[in-house]
């Protein structure tokens, strides 16, 4: 489990909706420990991507591969103690509405873990304290607001200590505080825990502030640009559509 | 290793509470009482530190843990002294604990008594009954403005609800249809050849399907069938903001969803009606003519003689209510539907058994005011 080891490997990814191919041949390992960027403009396929990643959308060509065991190419049952392992933040928050927040949260305590009712609440009650949603345990999705929806999301993505959490575009719908809370939020999960992070965004100033590690994929190009610590992408990388999107189109002869 | 936890009171009486093993979500961990008994003792402990010399590997499951005891020792007045815990937990700890717990924000649980319970549900109908009336003044007023040309509707909405509520609804309609015309003559057969009166199972199916089953169930089926439809279309949109977008940009939602909507109802279900009562005496037909000693053109020339215009009309009229009420119940369900998946369920439920009471009920009081005009 020592961090700077690979921990997932995509090799020779295509993506595909029919005959209509969103990526192809995407290469690219995420670390232990890495917190990973998907990114990439509007419409290029990273929410599509992370489906592949985490068992919603079956790759037409490659595999992702978790510790060398490939995921899409394993059984039905295995693939499923895999996907425990994982903890994903949908974009908004996705909480089931017939569901207490706690409920939410201990849903899948309660299927997979020996925890009595009682512990299930005591550790319930502290992810949404580590989400700043304290004392919102009896409350229903639709009785909170959007951003507490998204980190109520999250509290629920954290319920088993996955190994690894997908965040699609967590910090979208966020005021700027709250967003920097989450970026954060995100850096001590790896830090104390030890978690792997892949996050789908193009917000630029959560790319800096928690990805040492990327792919930025390309609608024209159809498959990926580059791959690599995204402030060294935006200082060297040699495409010049790669240093645009993370100089916000600003030419270099004026970025500051 | 097994989770354990022991305390000791160390000679300046702080609490030493040391922990052990690994501490993961899986496992069965110790209970915190022997650090609660410390706590409530006098004198009380001057305050806890912790000794982890012996913690294995541990995730979220002992740092939730440690919420638990510094909120209790917070509640004693005791302090906590964090400097003994591994760094990632103390992080962890100081996590949780960074954003302040909202004010006025936690529930209490309650126990209503009967009183309240009963009192409850009587004002929820009376608010339901008055929601239900103000939508049928609602309605009015937007028939009102439909026609005089001021609703704004897209016509190939209204196309596609009665194609919908119409043509797509045939298939199944001519199925019950043609069973229960078959179940009538079934067992009018039986009981009238006892008197010898076998043909007037012609009669009796003819006029049951065109004065009552036709229009019952047609109507029946299509409260499960496009009621619901309308009430999840409805209530989806509005969980998805659509019907506040509607609004925004200045049109009613009455009129760009509901007046449509009832409008197909109301002209589809008399054709479908008058359709399943040809079916219904189709099946009857089949049955009698291969159980009664009767020909094709006896058969047909007593049906023929037996259905008046009163009871065509009367058939049809009975349509048109049924049709109105199950769109009615549907769209008004659908518009007061709350704000989540479940309440999107809820409210198609409620649009289906409303619609099937409204039509029960109606059918027995139109019959009685049928019988006293003499139709």
């Amino acid at each position: 489990m020592q961090v700077g080891t690979a921990h997932i490997d995509a090799r020779d990814i295509t993506i595909a909706y029919g005959d209509f191919v969103v990526q192809r041949d995407l290469n690219f390992t995420v670390n232990r420990g890495d917190v990973f960027i998907i990114m990439g403009g509007s419409g290029c396929g990273k929410s599509t991507l992370l489906k592949v990643m985490i068992g919603l959308k079956s790759p037409t060509q490659g595999d992702v591969f978790y510790e060398d065991v490939p995921f899409w190419a394993s059984g039905e049952d295995e693939r499923d103690a895999m996907k425990r392992r994982f903890g994903t933040l949908f974009q908004s928050g996705a909480l089931w509405s017939s569901m207490t927040l706690a409920e939410n949260i201990g849903l899948a305590l309660k299927q997979y873990t020996a925890l009595s009712d009682a512990e299930i609440r005591e550790v319930v009650n502290y992810k949404l304290m580590l989400v700043g949603l304290a004392g919102f345990e009896d409350y229903y999705p639709n009785e909170i607001s959007g951003g507490m929806k998204k980190r109520a999301g999250l509290a629920r993505a954290m319920a088993l200590d996955p190994e690894i959490l997908f965040f699609d575009e967590p910090s979208a719908g966020l005021d700027p505080i709250s967003a920097r809370l989450l970026d954060d939020l995100i850096l001590e999960l790896r830090d104390s825990l030890g978690t792997t992070v892949v996050v789908v965004t193009h917000e630029l100033a959560s790319i800096f502030a928690i990805g040492n590690n990327s792919v930025f994929l390309d609608a024209d190009a159809k498959t990926q640009l580059a791959t690599g610590d995204p402030k060294e992408l935006r200082e060297s990388h040699p495409n010049e559509i790669v240093r645009a999107f993370l100089r916000r189109g600003v030419p270099e002869a004026n970025a500051a | 290793m097994n989770a354990a936890l022991t305390c000791t009171t160390a000679p300046d009486n702080t609490l030493a509470v040391a922990l052990a093993g690994d501490w993961l979500l899986g496992n069965a961990l110790p209970g915190l009482e022997p650090v609660l008994e410390n706590l409530r003792k006098s004198p009380a402990p001057a305050g806890i530190a912790f000794d982890t010399a012996e913690l294995g590997d541990w995730d979220t499951a002992l740092v939730a843990r440690l919420v638990s005891i510094r909120r209790d020792a917070e509640a004693y007045g005791i302090a906590v002294d964090e400097s003994g815990l591994p760094e990632g937990a103390r992080q962890l700890l100081g996590l949780a604990f960074a954003v302040k717990e909202r004010e006025g924000a936690r529930r209490s649980a309650r126990d209503i008594g009967i009183f309240e319970a009963v009192g409850e549900k009587t004002l929820r109908v009376v608010a339901r009954s008055r929601d239900l009336l103000a939508f049928l003044g609602e309605l009015v007023l937007s028939f009102g403005r439909l026609f005089r040309g001021k609703a704004t509707y897209l016509r190939s909405d209204l196309v596609q609800y009665v194609q919908e509520a119409g043509a797509e609804a045939l298939p199944i309609v001519s199925l019950i249809s043609f069973l229960i015309g078959m179940i009538f003559a079934f067992v009018g057969v039986m009981q009238l050849e006892n008197f010898g009166a076998g043909i007037y199972t012609a009669d009796l199916v003819a006029v049951a399907m065109v004065r009552e089953m036709a229009p019952i169930m047609t109507a029946i089926i299509m409260a499960g069938r496009t009621g619901a439809a309308y009430a999840a279309q409805i209530g989806t949109m509005k969980v998805n903001e659509e019907v506040d977008a509607l609004t925004t940009l200045g049109m009613d939602p009455m009129d760009f969803l509901v007046t449509p909507r009832v409008i197909a109802l109301i002209v589809m279900l008399p054709m479908l009606s008058l359709y399943g009562s040809l079916m219904g005496i189709l099946g009857g037909t089949f049955v009698g003519l291969s159980m009664l000693d009767v020909s094709l053109v006896q058969y047909a020339s007593q049906t023929v003689n037996s259905v008046g215009l009163n009871s065509l009309l009367g058939g049809l009229f009975k349509s048109v209510v049924y049709g109105s009420l199950v769109a009615i119940a549907g769209c008004q369900q659908g518009l007061a539907c709350g704000n989540s998946a479940m309440a999107v369920g809820q409210s198609t439920t409620r649009a289906v058994v409303m619609s099937i009471v409204l039509i029960v009920v109606s059918a027995s009081i139109l019959t009685v005011i049928y019988i006293n005009l003499g139709i």
